[in-house]
């Protein structure tokens, strides 16, 4: 059923300052195949699109497109040479019709003048790929679709362009169970047509269900090749394969494991649902789960940036009704946010005013920001230091600091209201290795002195190995719970096949 | 879906918001008993008090579907309004080089604000803030008064009639139709849409987003000129007040919001325009007709105008949530 | 050299202005000169400061111009010459102030109209009011004592001679503010949600309060400049038009960020103090008065211009 190789990267190599993304990769895609790219968070998958795009050139390494020799500078060439790629942030105009999306910089015409006749006919003549699948014509606004629907927009594109090969990126990942089988029922026709489909997920049904082949990638390298579709073991084996040694701190002994401080009840609003939690002092609790599990909206809830509407959270056993997060950090909760450079500095400030920041926000009003109640610039400085916070002067902007330096001071912040429960989205993303060690050491620390202390994550070698019990997620709810010594393979199918299950139950 | 019902409601805000206006407009005349302002020809004659607002609005409607804002209208409008007078002298041969050299002037400030938000990365309300100072201050520096008149024949632009209809009515019409024309159905005013609505992906597809809102602030400042030489032919000659008196910078942000056309760009157009064009001067009718004195008129506008921004910036919001 | 570097650019060109002045207007560097100079500068240096109060929060605020006005206005209606009602009045307009400041950031909090949208119908409400109240035309007459901030000199001093009491309302304004930006835990909040306001708010900082107290904060700065403009410029309708404009420019003239985040209350008096040199330079090099408006929009311009191109310089 498969044919001729369309294209194929040799050997291709990309550096980013202090990071090598890709190292060595070679990856092809025959006509009329589904390959599946599949990795962990940041192994180098979307980069070595952006390099087939054209996004970014390889430091070294070719591409071949039909046996042919290429070099994209720019997206704009690769699409004109039919390749296509549709990224999980859609690039549509929502304002804008169907066909003014599809036609989007070329849009027929003469003399300067719309053919809309043209535009319509042409972008009906595409949608009739979809065999009556998808539930918009030509002028409909691209803003009144659902996720699925905007998606198939984005495939119209690429089929308008009469891309041969189509790069897929976690096309599922905000799509429910019904738009999944349209999707893959849509993948199958490309597949039919004759063109070659490159997959990324890392969702194991999906695999399942589609690949052909399935090429793992892991730190920027090639960790296994598969001709057909393995035992889901295999991949999850070549996924995360690594020797985790002494990366990772002692867990809570028992004896550490205190009372619970946080409970919530039949917690739920517009994301996740039936959320039912302890959390307990001395103990490190993981939470795991494919990207729009609900994880990082479970945080918010507790942080009270976007609250629970209904169900009860418990804080030492009185009820907390945290609606903004000034009144969660009063009552003892902080949050370290996913987005650092969004969500957690004033990038223009410079790393003591950012520490400070949070005592001075519960300070007197009026009060010397260099003496706050809850410290004075000798204790700020002393917690920057004991986390090991390098930077040439904590005068500088924190701008000019690295991420895990960044993260130390956001974590200085919240030390100085000694909270009782301390969340931790995504603590390492964008961190190298050794830093990461000693932010997994921190929060080991900040448990043993009595923090009942939560962390999300996507990596899942991280929040097992740091966890000391891991906590599920799914279609924003908690679906399972593992103690600490799961393994990867079972968190893994509990992240992703269990709504398969709820599903059929 | 709550969102398909916003996007329709989105759509015919302005429309309903007209409706009421009117609704209101005849309700007061009835009650107040002073039916001479429900003729066909005072309706007409409503519009063609705001001619001037509708004109330098179709300009402000470009950019502001392109994501940016015009505040240097207003002193562009006096700028216009005093050259035009100022070159013609009463003469009735130097109306047409009076015209294009306006125009051209404003092709020149367009172009200037453009690139000043484009190349030198000025945020455009700075920019045109900026460029509405200097015009400000050449103009008054130049003249303190009354400068020149225009000829007889130039106040057919203003007070002449076709049919029984008068020109500028007509020519705020067709100007609104060439501009729907315009947005509609050429490339280029698609493109306006495109990049107003998300930037990188318009850049993405090729599209040479500096040169469209260049283009866009040059149409803006046209129509703005445009505009000026209206006001010199109403009122027989261009003063360097004329502009800032009648608030059009502010008033044809708000008439162009009201319309339905987004601050944030890419959504809206230019009937909409026309038709927030039309609620405020029924506005303006009906503080007359209820006997408002004309400083309470201007609390109201201010009121009215950062109640129809934030109604709508509630609206947009939703969707986009 | 490092030295050089850190000394913000501002205070170089107020001291090259400063020698430009004097050497074209020797009178410059007598007492009469440079208090005249100074006295002149209070109004625009304190209306600055509030500006700054906004800009650092991440917004505009338009409506300072028009305050100016209605607060002019305002109590020469009121005070009709009686100098017993002077302390009340001043008390009624400070609260005008309070009122005005809130509004604004209610409507920019919780309707989310962009600031410089809010401020601007602002501008023409209260520009609507001053003239609904006065009908058109400067009414009534401010009594001496309420003059006496703005016009009234202390003479005889030694060294300095003379002493005008606005340059007193200035310093002491200053350094209140000064001390509120810089050395409070309410200033660090301030431009840490200018800078970021998703973050702050994560961080516990409350939004609506701290933004609210710039407004009114910038409120009262314009109240205490039309107190000012009042007492040495006398009644008029148009006293405040365009200084919310001036007071902008002199902020970003000090560095200030436009769109929060940094900027310091001593460059920004710096800032005011460089807008009134230059426009003094103008007078005395004989160009008209509306040759101003000319400069201080290219100042505007590029001083805007000149931040964001180094700000892509070193960001990459």
């Amino acid at each position: 059923m498969t044919g001729e190789v369309l294209f194929e990267m040799r050997r291709i190599t990309k550096e980013f300052p202090g990071i090598r993304a890709l190292d060595d990769v070679s990856f092809d895609c025959r006509a009329g195949e589904v390959h599946a790219l599949v990795g962990e968070n940041g192994a180098g998958k979307s980069t070595l699109m952006k390099v087939l795009s054209g996004v970014y050139r390889a430091d070294a390494g070719e591409i071949f497109l039909r046996g042919n020799r290429v070099e994209f500078r720019h997206p704009l060439e690769s699409l004109g040479q039919g390749v296509s790629v549709i990224y999980q942030e859609f690039s549509l105009l929502p304002d804008r019709s169907v066909a003014e999306n599809i036609f989007l910089g070329r849009e027929p015409g003469k003399r300067g003048f719309l053919d809309h006749k043209a535009m319509r006919l042409a972008t009906e003549s595409v949608l009739d790929m979809f065999g009556g699948r998808h539930t918009f014509d030509a002028d409909t606004i691209v803003g009144a679709l659902d996720v699925a629907q905007q998606q198939m927009v984005e495939i119209a594109k690429a089929l308008s362009l009469d891309a041969q090969v189509i790069v897929m990126d976690e096309p599922t990942a905000a799509l429910n169970d019904a738009e999944c089988e349209l999707l893959f029922a849509l993948v199958d026709d490309l597949r039919n047509q004759g063109r070659s489909i490159v997959y990324i997920t890392h969702r194991m049904r999906e695999i399942r269900r589609l690949a052909d082949r399935v090429t793992v990638i892991k730190d920027g390298k090639v960790a296994a090749c598969f001709d057909e579709v393995p035992e889901t073991d295999d991949i999850v084996h070549a996924m995360v394969g690594r020797a985790l040694g002494q990366f990772y701190p002692d867990p809570a002994k028992p004896e550490d494991v205190g009372p619970t401080v946080l409970s919530v009840t039949n917690g739920e609003n517009a994301v996740v649902s039936k959320v039912n939690l302890q959390l307990r002092a001395g103990e490190i609790a993981g939470f795991a789960g494919v990207q729009g599990a609900g994880r990082t909206a479970l945080a918010m809830a507790l942080f009270g940036a976007e609250p629970f509407v209904n169900g009860e959270v418990r804080l030492n056993d009185q009820v907390l009704t945290a609606t903004s997060p000034r009144l969660a950090a009063l009552a003892g909760i902080a949050m370290l946010p996913g987005d650092r450079k969004a969500e957690g500095l004033s990038l223009m400030q410079s790393v003591r005013d950012n520490a400070f920041l949070s005592a001075r926000a519960f300070s007197a009003l009026l009060g010397n920001p260099f003496r706050t109640e809850f410290g004075d610039v000798q204790d700020i400085d002393t917690a920057l230091e004991k986390l090991d916070t390098r930077a040439a002067s904590f005068d500088v902007d924190i701008q000019s600091l690295s991420g895990g330096n960044q993260q130390k001071a956001i974590v200085a912040r919240w030390l100085a209201l000694k909270p009782k429960v301390l969340i931790f989205v995504e603590p390492t993303r964008g961190i190298d290795v050794n830093t990461k060690s000693s932010i997994y050491a921190q929060m080991r620390r900040l448990a043993r002195e009595g923090a009942a202390v939560m962390m999300i994550s996507s990596d899942l070698p991280e929040v097992l190995g740091v966890s000391d019990r891991i906590l599920v997620m799914s279609d924003g709810q908690i679906v399972a719970e593992f103690p600490q010594g799961a393994s990867e393979a079972d968190v893994m199918f509990a992240a992703t096949e269990a709504h398969e299950a709820l599903g059929a139950a | 879906m709550n969102l398909i019902k916003n996007k329709n409601f989105l759509a015919l805000a302005p429309f309903f918001l007209l409706l009421a206006a009117f609704g209101t407009y005849v309700g007061i005349a009835l009650a107040t008993n002073q039916t001479q302002y429900l003729t066909f020809d005072n309706l007409i004659g409503l519009l063609g008090r705001s001619i001037a607002l509708g004109i330098t609005a179709i300009g402000q409607t470009f950019v502001i579907l392109i994501a940016s804002i015009d505040l240097s209208v207003a002193n562009l409008i006096s700028v216009a309004a005093v050259l035009a007078s100022y070159i013609m002298s009463g003469d009735t041969t130097m109306m047409v080089p009076a015209v294009i050299i306006v125009i051209l002037v404003g092709v020149f400030v367009g172009a200037v604000n453009g690139l000043v938000v484009t190349q030198l990365e000025v945020n455009p309300l700075i920019a045109t803030l900026g460029m509405a100072l200097l015009l400000q201050g050449v103009l008054s520096a130049l003249f303190t008064n009354f400068a020149g008149e225009v000829p007889k024949e130039f106040q057919v632009l203003a007070y002449g009639e076709i049919g029984g209809v008068s020109v500028s009515l007509l020519f705020l019409i067709a100007l609104t139709a060439l501009a729907w024309v315009f947005l509609k159905f050429t490339k280029v005013g698609s493109n306006i849409y495109s990049v107003g609505g998300n930037a990188d992906a318009a850049k993405l597809a090729g599209l040479r987003t500096t040169r469209t809102i260049v283009l866009a602030h040059i149409l803006c400042s046209v129509c703005a000129t445009i505009a000026g030489l209206y006001l010199a032919s109403r009122l027989g000659s261009g003063a360097p007040w004329i502009g800032r008196d009648g608030v059009y910078d502010l008033e044809s942000i708000a008439v162009v919001v009201i319309g339905g056309t987004a601050l944030s760009g890419g959504r809206g157009g230019v009937w909409g325009t026309l038709m927030g064009v039309m609620i405020f001067s029924l506005l303006d009718s009906i503080f007359n007709v209820a006997g408002v004195d004309a400083f309470a008129k201007q609390i109201l506008r201010g009121v009215i105008i950062v109640a129809a921004v934030a109604f709508y910036a509630a609206r947009s919001r939703r969707i986009e949530a | 050299m490092n030295l050089l570097k850190k000394i913000n650019p501002v205070f170089i060109v107020l001291a090259l202005l400063i020698i430009a002045i004097a050497v074209l207007s020797p009178h410059f560097l007598q007492p009469t000169g440079y208090m005249n100079f100074l006295k002149r500068a209070a109004p625009i240096v304190i209306l600055a400061i509030g500006q700054l109060y906004v800009i650092n929060s991440g917004g505009f605020d338009l409506s300072a111009g028009a305050l100016v006005t209605l607060t002019v206005i305002g109590s020469s209606i009121l005070l009709d010459g009686d100098p017993s009602a002077t302390w009340w009045v001043i008390g009624v307009m400070f609260a005008i102030g309070i009122v005005v400041g809130c509004a604004n950031a209610l409507v920019v909090s919780y309707l989310k109209v962009p600031s410089i949208i809010a401020t601007l119908g602002m501008m023409i409400t209260l520009s609507g009011i001053a003239l609904t109240w006065s009908g058109g035309a400067p009414r009534g007459y401010l009594p001496e004592n309420f003059r006496f901030f703005g016009r009234f000199l202390i003479k005889d001093l030694p060294l300095i001679k003379i002493l005008p009491v606005a340059l007193i309302v200035m310093v002491v304004i200053c350094a209140l503010l000064w001390w509120l930006m810089h050395r409070t835990n309410y200033g660090k909040q301030l431009v840490a949600m200018g800078d970021n306001p998703y973050s702050a708010r994560l961080a516990g900082v409350p939004l609506v309060r701290t933004r609210m107290i710039a407004f009114v904060v910038s409120a009262l700065t314009a109240v205490m400049a039309g107190i000012l403009l009042g007492g040495f410029a006398g009644v008029s309708t148009d006293v405040g038009v365009g200084l919310e404009l001036q007071a902008i420019t002199a902020a970003v003239i000090g560095g200030a960020q436009l769109l929060g985040g940094r900027g310091s209350v001593g460059a920004t008096v710096a800032g005011a103090l460089v807008l009134q040199a230059i426009f003094t330079l103008l007078n005395i090099l004989g160009f008209p008065k509306p040759i101003r408006d000319v400069v201080q929009g290219l100042i505007l311009i590029s001083a805007v211009a000149l931040a964001s191109y180094r700000r892509r310089k070193s960001g990459g």
